[in-house]
């Protein structure tokens, strides 16, 4: 079973506990091993200068050519992401494929008032949403689903940590029964 | 994800947006697919519809709003979007107008992409049951328009239903837009006819001899310009009904032709010997006073008898007013669902305007400031400013033309007919609020030419529906 590898990628240091906490939740989210990996190279050309942000793009393509050779790669970052039609995005996937990333910068709204736990939770819950996208999940409509859509930080805070179990028998489907995309 | 998955086609000439837009719906659950511009796009609504269109505004060759206007042409209950890093309330305006759903300002948030399209789609489910409400009520649209609570609507109705069942020929009389039409077209619905043609003709709009060609066809030669045969509306019309809007227009030649044809069911085309016989059951209609045209000679005596079998007397608005708020929630619901718009009603003041303006143009005239204000709010309430009304008030009682006084019996008239267009027509009612006795109110009445609405005077029993 292809493991998932978890890389921080972010400017500063990471936050102590962080990326554990989100490699256990990946870890029992999708019943695979979930590994740390690490590198001293950042993504380049990821930052469009003009809005200050970095680029989802860019960064998965880098990420196919600098990662593991195996299984799925999640990066996860302190810079502020974006996709060129939308104002920012918490992290990006590709659908089916096997780069996912996200970013703390977004998730770290009200943070400081109610203390670090908050950003932890609301990390994991994105790195296990990204991750059932490069699994071939779409959003899901089931009341507290972590594939749910989330509009703002309060949509992160209202759904769980659990793919509901729509989602999982959907994860369990041979890949070829899944309608390939892209 | 349940169910089916909604189609959406992106345009833009933009690969990266395409790209990036198109990733984030599809993980949206939505089944996207892009194109790069605007012929492409339209090509492919051609070989399937779609449930959204997103598009963007500025493309070179065809730009979002004429994308729009074409992909409307072709697919009408497409939600179309367009998106803008250019957007001006000109731009959005004119892009609603001609039908968008709703403008995108570039880059937008992911929510806001996300509630709209889930908006969009609680819509289409809401739209797909009414297409199936609609088939159903498609027959009885006519009376659907007709809504009505005021009883002198109601006895139009109830007379024009048992109408339907003969072959009789209806006489409709009312102003412009108090819906002759959509009366003579319920009459031909609710008819055994109904499954043949409706046929209608408005007289008023064409010269005699083209009219008399239209309603009677021609031989090839019949005339000059007459290349081939053609067959009149009274052939097409075989087996159902014919409607002939503004007949109080017509000039004697053809008084006499559709005296003849009333009188014989038989005609010749223009230029022709053969006797067609037709089975047409005639409903005609006139914003004009027939009695009054007969008494000056414009109008055939003959005639006029013929048509008078059956009167049906539309009320104007004005003397309708309590269908005022019925008939524009009808509207407004049918509109909602037609330009794929939240319209939830009108603000108390923008009834207020709508129960206080005096309707020169009738239902219809209602119908068109309702659907000017769908066009232009940007709520889902519609607002006083949105109807565009002129910002004239009735004559009050006090309004003396030329600064003359008016008359005592002027007065009485106008408070009488005010107290009974309030009562929708009941004279028991109008008798109470006036504090006089009902027969001292019926003879005011027929002093001043008053009549209940959809009743006729009843001082004149010559004929109509029961002779
Ligand atoms: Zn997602
Ligand atoms: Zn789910």
């Amino acid at each position: 079973m292809e493991p998932i590898f978890l890389w921080w990628i972010g400017e500063g240091p990471a936050q102590a506990g962080l990326l554990e906490h989100v490699r256990l939740h990946l870890a029992a989210a999708f019943q695979r091993p979930a590994l740390p990996w690490d590198g001293p190279e950042r993504p380049a050309g990821a930052l469009d200068p003009r809005r200050g942000q970095h680029a989802t793009s860019v960064i998965l393509t880098w990420l196919l050519q600098a990662g593991p050779p195996a299984g799925k790669v999640l990066a996860v970052t302190d810079q502020d992401l974006f996709i060129p039609i939308l104002t920012y995005v918490f992290g990006e996937a590709q659908l089916g494929g096997r780069a996912a990333v996200c970013s703390t910068a977004r998730l770290a709204e009200g943070v400081a008032l109610a203390g670090p736990r908050l950003l932890v939770e609301r990390l994991a819950k994105e790195a296990v949403h990204e991750v059932g996208h490069a699994f071939g999940l779409r959003h899901c409509d089931t009341l507290g689903c972590v594939m749910g859509r989330s509009p703002g930080v309060a949509g992160v805070d209202q759904k769980s940590h659990q793919l509901c179990t729509t989602c999982r028998r959907r994860l369990e489907e041979p890949p070829a029964r899944r309608p390939h995309v892209r | 994800m349940s169910g089916e998955r909604i189609k959406i086609l992106v345009v833009d000439d933009e690969e990266i947006v395409r790209e990036s837009l198109g990733g984030w719906l599809e993980k949206d659950g939505y089944l996207v697919e892009v194109a790069a511009d605007g012929p492409s796009a339209l090509a492919r609504l051609q070989a399937e519809p779609r449930a959204v269109l997103v598009a963007d505004l500025k493309m070179p060759g065809m730009d979002g709003l004429q994308l729009l206007e074409q992909a409307k042409r072709i697919q009408p209950d497409l939600a179309v979007v367009i998106m803008t890093a250019y957007a001006t309330v000109d731009t959005a305006v004119s892009a609603m107008k001609l039908g968008a759903y709703d403008y995108l300002m570039k880059p937008f948030d992911p929510e806001e992409l996300s509630l709209m399209m889930q908006k969009i789609t609680a819509q289409q489910a809401l739209i797909r049951e009414n297409a199936v409400l609609r088939q159903a009520l498609k027959k009885d649209q006519g009376f659907r328009d007709l809504v009505s609570r005021s009883p002198g609507m109601q006895a139009v109705f109830e007379m024009a239903r048992s109408a339907a069942r003969t072959s009789s020929t209806v006489l409709i009389l009312g102003e412009s837009g108090t819906g002759k039409e959509v009366l003579a077209r319920a009459i031909h619905a609710e008819s055994p006819r109904a499954a043949k043609a409706f046929v209608a003709v408005s007289c008023a709009s064409l010269t005699e001899s083209l009219l008399e060609s239209e309603l009677f066809g021609h031989e090839r030669g019949a005339f000059t310009g007459a290349n081939a045969r053609h067959k009149g509306k009274f052939e097409a019309a075989h087996g159902g009904t014919l409607f002939l809007d503004e007949i109080g227009d017509i000039g004697p030649k053809l008084q006499l032709d559709l005296l003849r044809v009333l009188e014989e069911r038989k005609f010749h085309r223009i230029g022709g010997n053969d006797l067609i016989e037709v089975d047409v059951r005639i409903v005609a209609a006139t914003n004009r006073d027939l009695k009054k045209a007969v008494a000056s000679g414009a109008f055939r005596e003959d005639l006029f008898y013929r048509l008078d079998v059956v009167v049906l007397s539309l009320p104007p608005l004005r003397q309708r007013k309590e269908d005022i708020p019925l008939l524009a929630e009808r509207f407004l619901e049918r509109l909602s669902v037609e330009m794929m718009k939240p319209i939830e009603g009108l603000s108390a003041e923008a009834m207020e305007g709508l129960l206080s303006y005096a309707w020169p143009g009738n239902v219809r005239e209602l119908r068109n400031a309702l659907e000017r204000a769908a066009v232009v709010a940007r709520t889902p309430v519609l607002q006083l400013s949105d109807l565009g009304l002129p910002a004239r008030a009735e004559p009050g009682p006090a309004a003396p033309a030329g600064g003359a006084l008016p008359s005592l019996d002027a007065v009485e008239r106008r408070h009488i007919a005010a107290v009974l267009s309030s009562t929708g027509g009941n004279v028991s009612q109008a008798a109470r609020v006036l504090d006089i006795d009902r027969v001292t109110l019926y003879s005011r009445m027929r002093k001043y030419g008053l009549k209940r609405d959809g009743e006729e005077d009843d001082t004149d029993p010559g004929h109509h529906q029961h002779s």
